[in-house]
Formats: C-alpha cells, sequence, structure tokens
C-alpha cells in the first residue's frame, strides 16, 4: 500500500511540525520582557490583580506544566479565556471564523477562476497581443498592495457608485446573498495579487509541459494543438500550480488581516488586531496558533493531492 | 538590451534617487504643520496636494522612500547573511541531519505567513520599523537557504568541485570559494524580488500600524492615515499608493530583466 504509506508518512511529519509550531509560540509568548501579567494589566496594576490574573493564566506552574496545560486545553478546544472580552477564546473564533474563513474560500475561489482562464488562453496564445496582455496585467496585479486596491474599490463602488457598502458585514442572518455581498469587495482584493501569481504559474507550467516528447507524440498521433493542450497538457501542468494554491492559502490568511481592517470585517485578523492592542497574549498566541495550524494542514492536504494527480510522487516522497 | 531591465531600473533608480535627495533637500519640511493649507488638491504650489495637517505630499513620499528602502534593504540583508550560509552547508552536507534539520526549520518558517511572524514579535516588542525589518527578514532567511541549497547541490556535482577536494580543500573551503561565486546571479535576481515583497510587506506592516511610528514618514501609514478622508480627498490616498506600485512593479520588471540578462537558462524555469 504505497498510497498509505506516504499518508502515514505525511501525516507523522503534520503533526511533528504542529507540536515544533506550537513550541515556538509558546516560547515567543513567554519571552515577553518581565511578567505577562504585568504586561497585559500595565503599569498601575494592584499586587492582588496581578497575583489573580496570574492564578487565572496559569502562570505559577513551571513552564514544562503551562506548555502541556495549553497544548493539552487546546485538542480540547479549550483556548482559553480572553482577559479583555472575558469569554472563552474558542467561542471568539468560532463566531469570526464564519467570516474569515468564507472569505478565504471565496477569495480562493475568485483568483482560481480568474487565473486558470487566464494562464491557459496565454499560454496557448503564447507571443500573442492577447498574451503579453495577460502578463502585463499580471505584472500589475502583483506589484499593485491589495489594501490600496481595497481603497480603491472603495472609493469607486461603495462611494461614488454605491453598489456595495464601504465596510462592515450584514451577517449571516441577513440571508446567504447580503452576507456574500459584503465579503465581494474584500475577496476581490484578497484575489487579485494571487490571480495575478496563479495565473503566471499556469502559463508558465503550461507552456513547459507543452514542450514535452509526449505532447509531440500526440500531436503526431492527429490530435489538434488544442486537443493536446485540454486532454494530455493540462493534468500535467496542474502540478506546481496546486502547489503555489496550497501556498496561496497562507497568505489569504496573512492578507485578510489587513484586509479584514480595511473593510472593518468582524473576522479573526480583526481580532488578532483588538487582541494586540489590548495586550490580550492569550487571543494573539491562539489565534496565531490556529492559523499555522490551518496552513500547515493546508498544505498536507495539498501533498496528498499531488500523490492523486501523479503516482511518481508518491514513491518519491 | 533587456527592455524590462531597463524600464525596471529606470523605475526603481527614480525613488532611490528620490530617497537619497531627501537627505539634501525636499520642497517643504515635512515635520512642520501648514494648517491653513491643509487639504489642497494637486497644483503648482504642492505638486500631490496636502495632508489634514498641510503637510506636502510629495515631499513626503520622497522621505517615506526612505523607510520603504531602508527596510527592505536590512530585511534582505538578514534573509541572506543567515540563509546563504544555512543554504551552503546544508547543500554540503546533503541528507546528514544538519541537512534534515536546517530544511524541517525552513518549511516550519515557511508555515508562518510573515505577516503572522511579524504580528507576534509585535505584539510582544511592541511596533517599530526595527521590528517590522527583523520579521519580514526572519521570512527571508528560508527563502534564500533553499534556494542556495537547491542550486548548491547540483554544483556540487561539477568536476571542478571534485578537483577542489581532490586538492584537499574542505566543505567550507568549497563552499565559499567554489560554490558562493556560482550562486551570486541567482542571489541578485532573488535578492531584487525580496526586496519588492519586502516593500509591499512594510506598507502593509505600516498600514495597519505595526511598522514605522510616527513622526517617521512611511507610505503605508500615509495609507493610513488618509483612510478616513480619502473620500473627499483620494489625492491622499492616490499618491502613496502610486509610489509603492510603481516601485515594487520597477523590482519585479528588473528582476525579470536580470534573470534573463545573468542567466538564460532560467527563463524555462520562470515563474
Amino acid at each position: 500500500m504505497p498510497v498509505l504509506r506516504f499518508v502515514l508518512k505525511r501525516l507523522a511529519s503534520l503533526v511533528l511540525s504542529l507540536a515544533v509550531a506550537s513550541v515556538v509560540i509558546f516560547l515567543f509568548v513567554e519571552v515577553v520582557p518581565g511578567d505577562p501579567a504585568a504586561y497585559m494589566l500595565g503599569m498601575n496594576a494592584q499586587e492582588d490583580t496581578l497575583n489573580a490574573l496570574r492564578e487565572e493564566l496559569g502562570l505559577n506552574g513551571s513552564l514544562m506544566q503551562r506548555y502541556l496545560s495549553w497544548v493539552a486545553g487546546m485538542l480540547q478546544g479549550d483556548f482559553g479565556t480572553s482577559y479583555t472580552y472575558r469569554t472563552p477564546v474558542s467561542e471568539m473564533i468560532g463566531e469570526r471564523m464564519w467570516i474569515s474563513l468564507p472569505l478565504a474560500i471565496y477569495a480562493l475561489t475568485l483568483s482560481t477562476a480568474i487565473a486558470f482562464p487566464a494562464g491557459i488562453w496565454a499560454a496557448s496564445k503564447r507571443g500573442s497581443v492577447a498574451d503579453v496582455s495577460v502578463m502585463g496585467l499580471t505584472q500589475l496585479g502583483v506589484a499593485i498592495p491589495n489594501f490600496w486596491f481595497a481603497m480603491l474599490m472603495v472609493l469607486v463602488f461603495a462611494i461614488n457608485l454605491r453598489w456595495f457598502s464601504a465596510g462592515g458585514f450584514a451577517g449571516w442572518d441577513a440571508g446567504f446573498l447580503p452576507a456574500m455581498k459584503s465579503l465581494t469587495l474584500p475577496a476581490v482584493a484578497l484575489a487579485l495579487p494571487q490571480a495575478s501569481i496563479l495565473a503566471r504559474v499556469m502559463r508558465s507550467s503550461l507552456l513547459d509541459t507543452l514542450g514535452e516528447d509526449y505532447i509531440r507524440t500526440a500531436r503526431a498521433k492527429g490530435l489538434s494543438r488544442r486537443q493536446a493542450l485540454w486532454r494530455h497538457a493540462l493534468r500535467n501542468a496542474l502540478i506546481p500550480v496546486l502547489t503555489i494554491i496550497g501556498l496561496q492559502f497562507s497568505f489569504l490568511m496573512a492578507g485578510a488581516i489587513i484586509i479584514e481592517n480595511v473593510f472593518f470585517l468582524p473576522g479573526l485578523g480583526r481580532m488578532v488586531f483588538q487582541s494586540i492592542s489590548a495586550r490580550d497574549l492569550i487571543v494573539v498566541e491562539s489565534v496565531v496558533m490556529l492559523l499555522v495550524f490551518a496552513v500547515i494542514l493546508v498544505n498536507f492536504l495539498v501533498d496528498i493531492a499531488y500523490a492523486m494527480v501523479d503516482p511518481r510522487l508518491r514513491v518519491r516522497a | 538590451m533587456n527592455r524590462s531591465l531597463v524600464i525596471g531600473a529606470a523605475l526603481s533608480a527614480v525613488f532611490v534617487v528620490a530617497a537619497l535627495v531627501s537627505f539634501v533637500w525636499v520642497p517643504y519640511d515635512v515635520t512642520a504643520l501648514d494648517i491653513p493649507n491643509k487639504l489642497q488638491k494637486p497644483g503648482f504650489q504642492h505638486l500631490f496636494g496636502t495632508d489634514h495637517f498641510g503637510r506636502d505630499i510629495f515631499s513626503m513620499i520622497m522621505v517615506g522612500a526612505r523607510t520603504s528602502i531602508a527596510v527592505a534593504v536590512v530585511a534582505v540583508g538578514i534573509g541572506m547573511l543567515i540563509g546563504v550560509p544555512l543554504g551552503l552547508a546544508a547543500a554540503a552536507r546533503k541528507g546528514s541531519l544538519m541537512d534534515e534539520f536546517i530544511m524541517r526549520g525552513n518549511d516550519l518558517v515557511f508555515a508562518f505567513p510573515s505577516l503572522l511572524i511579524a504580528i507576534m514579535i509585535t505584539a510582544v516588542f511592541g511596533a517599530s520599523a526595527v521590528n517590522a525589518i527583523i520579521a519580514i527578514g526572519v521570512f527571508n532567511i528560508p527563502v534564500f537557504a533553499r534556494l542556495v541549497r537547491g542550486a548548491a547541490l547540483s554544483l556540487w556535482t561539477r568536476d571542478y568541485v571534485l578537483a577542489a577536494r581532490v586538492s584537499g580543500k574542505g566543505a567550507a573551503r568549497i563552499s565559499f570559494e567554489h560554490i558562493l561565486p556560482n550562486v551570486t546571479n541567482l542571489l541578485i535576481v532573488q535578492g531584487t524580488i525580496q526586496f519588492s515583497l519586502g516593500i509591499l510587506a512594510e506598507a502593509g506592516l505600516s498600514y495597519v500600524g505595526l511598522g514605522a511610528q510616527p513622526p517617521t514618514p512611511s507610505w503605508g501609514r500615509m495609507l493610513a492615515e488618509s483612510q478616513t478622508m480619502f473620500s473627499f480627498a483620494p489625492h491622499l490616498a492616490i499618491f502613496p499608493g502610486l509610489a509603492i506600485l510603481f516601485t515594487v512593479l520597477g523590482l519585479n520588471l528588473m528582476g525579470d530583466g536580470l534573470r534573463d540578462v545573468l542567466d538564460p537558462r532560467l527563463r524555462r524555469a520562470q515563474r
């Protein structure tokens, strides 16, 4: 069972990465200069308040004890209690996830929907005006800071044309379409640079495969260029594209942190920021761990997807 | 001449020159308030207009270029200084525990989006340009380590490396005398690309308030400050954004051009 062995091996390295990541994040917050409780409460904190917070944070145990209880808590879905909001962090994450996750998926869908046709079109018309203009546009797309693009879109579509609201989230209770509508401008802003990168990768990967011997053979057997591209080249060209989609996910999560701030979307990203200004390290620590977990998990899934697309990789890995 | 290289270099040069000139001369003092002239539209007096304190946007962009360039240069420097030796070491001892350790460590840094690293650093140590540099720099380390390791691995199989080994040179000497000079082109190309990413990252961090702090002018912060006013004074947001766009575009074009000029073989592999 080579597939099973491959999956198990990747699973082992997934667990290892998560373990190391959790140690790094934990130690990072541990090295806060001075006492975390004093750091969170500020200079004028009373001694008994400090002690109460230390007790609450479990700061009185040893380093190892604290780490283990943090991890054990997370494994059971307990991310601790936010100091500023006085609510369990897992509840806060649960609420905000329903904005950040749909936003990331929306943006990823948009960027794929734009990039695939654009990349395939440019590759199939290599050297033509179409190719040059698609590539020119992607250069611009990569260079535009997405939060600036977001501001320009607000200026045009929200303030001048009044098609969208300038920010905020309608809420899923308002219905699917209104909710998606309030995520549209943020998703477009997030998708633009990603789509540009993806289109470039799609194009160059397709051009590479189109130069392979088996494509020549297929053409010699009488397939048209178009048929060879769709039947043989595309599937093989998808491997590097999949990698990039996996890597992009991490950029989408990070990009969302900034974009959510532009549009005042109450998602995970905004939560991280508010926690930083409120010095609520428990929230920062847990959300960062969650985001890193998401990124590692997505890349794991991409690796598995690889093995599905290309049997050779199962052996090599 | 390579067209991308020329256009890219020219665009980038504009901003480098602007940054350098700003040390000796700017049209208006960027720290002086001039409230009577606040929120002026772009015109003869103020080429790009003025902000809500009456400060000249053109001058602020010139001075802001310094911050962007300084942050990006140091961040790329950190990435190279640490990443390149790591990559060389990993390649010299391929398959060893050290190689494994370095590469897994790299994977781990990659798993943290750079912005998350920056957020953690600023959450713990406070927001400043220096912390932004460190955050962006840390993310550059695996980029260079991977690049150098990949290229060095194929160089280690070359005959001249074998000759050097036969003549008794150790792995460290071979790495620095024979491998490093042969990966310099790659480093220049990647350095240009990381430089442009660094400028984007700095702008993003400053925009959300995690980068350069007032009174240091920064393009990202100019955009952040414009946010509440750009519905009636769009020039506040447009010019700093264009400055970022053109600098990054210039650097990317220059990177593409350099890649074509320095190593034609790479053209096929380019994304």
